[in-house]
């Protein structure tokens, strides 16, 4: 079962339609407790980094919690962002420090915000990008944007580089919306619900013992 | 390289497509999630259902309309036509929509624009702008064109942005339905104005169009209708005739 964080940030149904489509079973924990017994964890989000004050240090313990247990975790756009330390976007407001560096505004030499589909730069092998090319394009929609550090799996050039996608150990993220992405988008998802699979049947067969 | 959108647009009233498509394989050629199955396959960047319904029981057909599509088709769906408040917003982005495109609503209560993207985020609200040359500006016009708002396109852009507005939808009303291009000056000097991105809107009658538009006319995405509903393969077409004259291009 993955757990969907719901702290009201946009996206949250399109995420949960694009999950149904692959079949994965989906649960929308109403408080922070339910995150124990999940098989992995999504954190969505579209908007300002602000919004995500709207976790708590109850949600946020819990969230590292699994994290600890090896729950794989996948962060969606500004979910992406929260990873990190925090954001230039909301100084006050901390990141979950699960990787290091702090978001930041895109330089205005083109467009920002950055609306439409990009490409990816894969940089290493991950088993989120397992069957997408380097040159896939995927739907960004941003402003801010995550450091390329040896967590990023994917950069993407927009005036200047970022983060696309990031991992590290269980921990990943995409800056572009899977669930806005067609084909390759859905394939992203899919690639994280294996992912997550494949625990499932490590921690059963812990448990049984 | 952050690639050119080309956005496909359905009139759908009461839950179907109005204009005609005749789709070879499309058993139902106005059934909305079935055009835009269509569509993604063509490799269409972006879908807008425009609502042109005016009934109370057909604007609850379009949150059925906005599912349908919202669980079969994995692209950006923007939602226009009967947005007039917050309610309708919220009942088109609850049922799946990824943004909403207000127009005569925001010209009427340009704070609609604020609240909503401090609600969802600036990424789900359009402001849809129609407008026409006339004494050498570019007037704006509200309810579908009938009405001389007072503002010219380019200072109603910037307001418009500043309140929250993430995407500008401009259409040219002199344009509009005539097939004879877009309107390249409103949507440069638009385009110029704002930093917010600009989707070109009426006109589009040949592939030359799209791409003067994304030249000259510096538009970050076009929308079409009809000129798709011609051939099989338009969609493809388009996108690969504008990738080989250098236009960014998702294939």
């Amino acid at each position: 079962m993955i757990a969907l964080i719901d702290y009201g940030a946009g996206n949250l149904t399109s995420v949960r339609k694009a999950l149904a489509a692959i079949a994965a079973p989906v649960v929308i924990p109403a408080a922070p407790d339910a995150l124990s017994g999940v098989s992995g964890i999504i954190i969505p989000g579209v908007g300002h980094y602000g919004a995500t004050a709207a976790l708590d240090d109850t949600w946020r313990r819990g969230i590292a919690r699994a994290v600890d247990a090896g729950v794989p975790l996948l962060g969606i756009c500004l979910g992406l962002q929260y990873l990190f330390e925090g954001s230039d976007e909301a100084p006050g407001v901390p990141g979950l420090s699960l990787l290091r560096g702090r978001c930041s505004l895109l330089p205005s030499t083109l467009k920002v915000p950055h609306v439409g589909w990009n490409t990816v730069e894969l940089t290493r092998r991950s088993p989120l990008v397992e069957g997408i090319p380097t040159g896939t394009s995927f739907y960004f929609t941003h402003s801010y944007a995550a450091p390329v550090t040896d967590a990023c799996v994917a950069q993407t050039k927009h005036s200047a580089a970022f983060a696309a996608i990031v991992e590290r150990e269980r921990v990943f993220g995409a800056q572009f919306h899977p669930e806005k992405s067609g084909d390759a988008g859905v394939r992203v998802l899919r690639n994280f619900v294996e992912i997550t699979g494949s625990l499932t049947r490590h921690v059963t067969r812990f448990t049984d013992h | 390289m952050l690639a050119k959108r080309i956005i496909a647009c359905l009139d759908v009233r009461n839950g179907c497509v109005v204009k005609g498509v005749q789709f070879e394989g499309l058993t139902n050629a106005g059934d909305p999630a079935a055009l835009a199955s269509r569509y993604n396959v063509e490799g269409i960047d972006e879908l807008v259902i425009l609502d042109v319904t005016a009934t109370l029981e057909g604007r609850r057909a379009l949150a059925a309309t906005i599912r349908q599509v919202a669980s079969r088709i994995f692209i950006p769906l923007a939602v226009g036509g009967g947005i007039r408040s917050e309610d309708d917003a919220a009942a088109a982005l609850d049922a799946g929509a990824d943004k909403v495109s207000l127009n005569s609503a925001a010209l009427a209560e340009p704070s609609l624009l604020t609240k909503l993207a401090a609600r969802y985020g600036s990424q789900a609200v359009i402001v849809a702008i129609d407008a026409k040359q006339t004494e050498g500006r570019f007037a704006v016009f509200a309810r579908s064109g009938s009405t001389a708002s007072g503002r010219s396109a380019v200072e109603w852009a910037r307001e418009a942005a500043d309140r929250g507005a993430g995407e500008i939808l401009l259409t040219s009303i002199d344009r509009d339905g005539t097939r004879s291009g877009f309107d390249c000056e409103l949507t440069a000097a638009v385009s110029s104005a704002v930093s917010i991105p600009v989707i070109a809107s009426g006109g589009a009658g040949t592939f030359e169009h799209f791409l003067e538009v994304f030249t000259r006319g510096q538009a970050d995405a076009a929308l079409a209708a009809s000129i798709f509903h011609f051939s099989e393969h338009a969609v493809a077409d388009l996108k690969t005739y504008l990738h080989d004259r250098g236009v960014p291009m998702r294939l």
